[in-house]
């Protein structure tokens, strides 16, 4: 292994086997590819994001990836060890958080999950107290490692499973939706502690979500995946390309008139109509400054405003086009 | 990947050698058990409170049975007392009706929770069964010390003379909530398969009750039920450290008795395993 392929995934699949009840005593079995051949490299200290649909797989192949499930086939390392067969060797190398459920222990306080994570990495004591200072100070638990954690709010409680999975330094940390449910200012503080991690020990992140906030703010490379098949992996720019993604001029004319025609651009088109107010929708390759300058040559511009694409709706977009294939 | 069904030799290691941690861990995760259960002051008073009414209760009820029928069992009357005592005292300790992790770790079966249980650097068994030890030795202290001194109060009771009685009842009550982990832990394994264990559970906790003497001494029991009931792992729980503590055993009898518990632990931990790894590696770790 080197470190341009620290995780490495050929032609992983997982199938499941489900069995149905299709009526009295009859029961039918069917096969579920959950991950259906996926293939794909993440170097040493970067950070990507792993986006798609419910059901697509994304939480699968995390759990393939701790080794907790085995794959059907295909070959799957991680730091150079094969999760499933040294799951326990590997775990001292990672670190995951599942943003819907919790390494804490529920009825006690803080600070006594973390002693366990101490004895369970086995940390050295130094290091120990090194990295759990640095995880108070930066993720802001000072006054929350003696309060038992059935009492912490979600942001906070997420904040102390995050803690929890760094304390033995993880070469790699998977974290399967660590801003779900929380409010903005958490989210914000989540956000940025894992840029500094990222930064500073370059750690390397795979970051599961639903937040497209998060996956534009963190990762320069996205991975979208979607009825266990790979269907994007490339900078996030890029997506919008693939999605056919628009940008959308609002214009604001000074009186109520009928949609703006502008016969010499044929992909610009006008989406809605409210008032005195139009929005334009050209496609996001098209160069914004023309458009303006044409607009402002034959009517009334009172002001104007340009929206970039949305990338929720380019990947909703993709999915459709996958999905009809 | 079928290599990967190394079976007992395996498991023997991994049980001897902690595979995965250390015995520092296995201390930190216990002493976390006993801690969580103290945390529930309301709870434990409640709990000794309930013990107490219903030893009040099955003491008098055993008054008139044996006022009726003298040394029923080979007990005479202040033994008979003992034992009720000594069932009210030790129904949380040895979890006879539940009340141990299994209810969570069947919740975190069927939530999917227990994905984060397994992707730690732990063995799973190990892991609860130090958080059930560290329970029980909460529950023997916050619930059967009051119960028997006011059992001990309130009706002459057979306390040991010897403090090596006592001992060798403490080593027979670790026994047998080893054993009770061990019934308890298959049990609630079934969730993988069952999705919702609580019937399995139940018909678990009314066989506890029942064949561990909760009710009645198994020696009541006639003929091949009771030999049945004194043969099944249960009467680990209650009986066998009842009778420790009654001196009813004594030199190689005693050593018999621990080698009963003892076999039912090994045999009901090794089953676990087994269950154990066919559960993880089979069964799909539920949710998304």
């Amino acid at each position: 292994m080197d470190d341009m392929d620290f995780i490495e995934l050929d032609g992983v699949e997982k199938v499941f086997d489900v069995r149905r009840r299709t009526g009295f005593m009859r029961r039918e079995r069917r096969e579920v590819r959950a991950v259906d051949g996926i293939s794909f490299r993440v170097p040493r200290g970067e950070m990507v994001g792993y986006i798609g649909p419910n059901g697509a797989g994304k939480s699968t192949t995390i759990k393939m990836l701790t080794g907790i499930l085995t794959p059907s086939g295909g070959r799957l390392r991680v730091a150079g060890i094969d999760p499933s067969r040294q799951r326990t060797k590997l775990a001292h190398r990672i670190g995951v958080v599942f943003g819907q459920r919790t390494t804490l222990w529920w009825d006690l306080p803080l600070r006594d999950s973390y002693r366990l994570m101490h004895r369970m990495y086995r940390i050295p004591d130094s290091r120990y107290r090194e990295n759990l200072d640095r995880c108070v100070e930066l993720l802001d638990l000072g006054a929350l490692l003696d309060v038992p954690v059935r009492q912490l709010s979600l942001g906070q409680r997420m904040r102390g499973d995050i803690a929890a999975a760094l304390l033995h330094d993880p070469e790699v940390l998977y974290l399967d939706e660590p801003t779900i449910g929380l409010d903005v200012v958490s989210k914000a503080k989540v956000r940025e502690f894992l840029r500094d991690l990222n930064a500073e020990r370059s750690t390397t992140v795979l970051l599961t979500t639903h937040d497209l906030t998060d996956i534009e703010q963190l990762c320069k490379r996205v991975m979208v995946i979607d009825h266990g098949r790979l269907v994007y992996d490339g900078a996030l720019a890029g997506l919008h390309e693939v999605g056919e993604s628009e940008r959308t001029l609002v214009v604001d004319l000074e009186r109520e008139l009928p949609p703006i025609e502008l016969g010499s651009e044929p992909s610009v088109r006008v989406v809605k109509v409210e008032g005195p107010r139009q929005w334009l929708a050209f496609p996001a390759a098209v160069s914004a400054a023309p458009l303006v300058a044409r607009i402002a040559a034959d009517y009334p511009l009172v002001d104007l405003s340009v929206r970039e694409p949305d990338i929720e709706s380019v990947i909703a977009k993709m999915y459709v086009t996958d999905s009809r294939v | 990947m079928g290599s990967r069904r190394q079976m007992p030799a395996h498991y023997a290691r991994a049980l001897w050698r902690n595979e995965g941690g250390d015995v520092r861990l296995y201390a930190v995760v216990a002493a976390g058990g006993f801690r969580r259960h103290a945390t529930y002051r309301v709870a434990t008073f409640a709990g000794v409170f309930t013990n107490t009414v219903f030893g009040f209760i099955l003491a008098y009820t055993y008054i008139a049975l044996w006022d009726e029928r003298p040394h029923l069992g080979g007990y005479d009357m202040s033994q008979a007392l003992t034992y009720v005592w000594l069932g009210q005292a030790l129904l949380m300790t040895c979890a006879m009706m539940g009340g141990g992790f299994e209810d969570e770790l069947m919740e975190r079966i069927r939530t999917g929770d227990i994905a984060v249980d397994l992707y730690r650097p732990a063995d799973l068994q190990l892991w609860w069964l130090a958080g059930d030890l560290g329970r029980a030795a909460f529950h023997l202290l916050g619930r059967g010390i009051v119960p028997m001194v006011l059992g001990a109060l309130a009706f002459d009771l057979a306390l040991p003379g010897s403090p090596w009685t006592w001992l060798a009842f403490l080593v027979s009550v670790a026994l047998g909530v080893v054993v009770s982990f061990g019934v308890r832990f298959l049990v609630a394994l079934s969730a993988f398969w069952l999705l919702d264990g609580a019937g399995a559970m139940q018909i678990a906790w009314l066989a506890g009750l029942f064949f561990s003497g909760m009710l009645l001494p198994l020696p009541l029991f006639p003929g091949v039920l009771g030999e049945v009931a004194r043969a099944l792992p249960w009467s680990s729980l209650l009986q066998v450290p009842a009778d420790v503590f009654l001196g009813r055993y004594a030199g190689w009898d005693l050593l018999r008795a621990y080698a009963f518990q003892g076999g039912w632990a090994v045999a009901l931990l090794l089953a676990g395993r087994m269950l154990q790894s066919v559960a993880t590696r089979r069964v799909v770790v539920q949710g998304g």
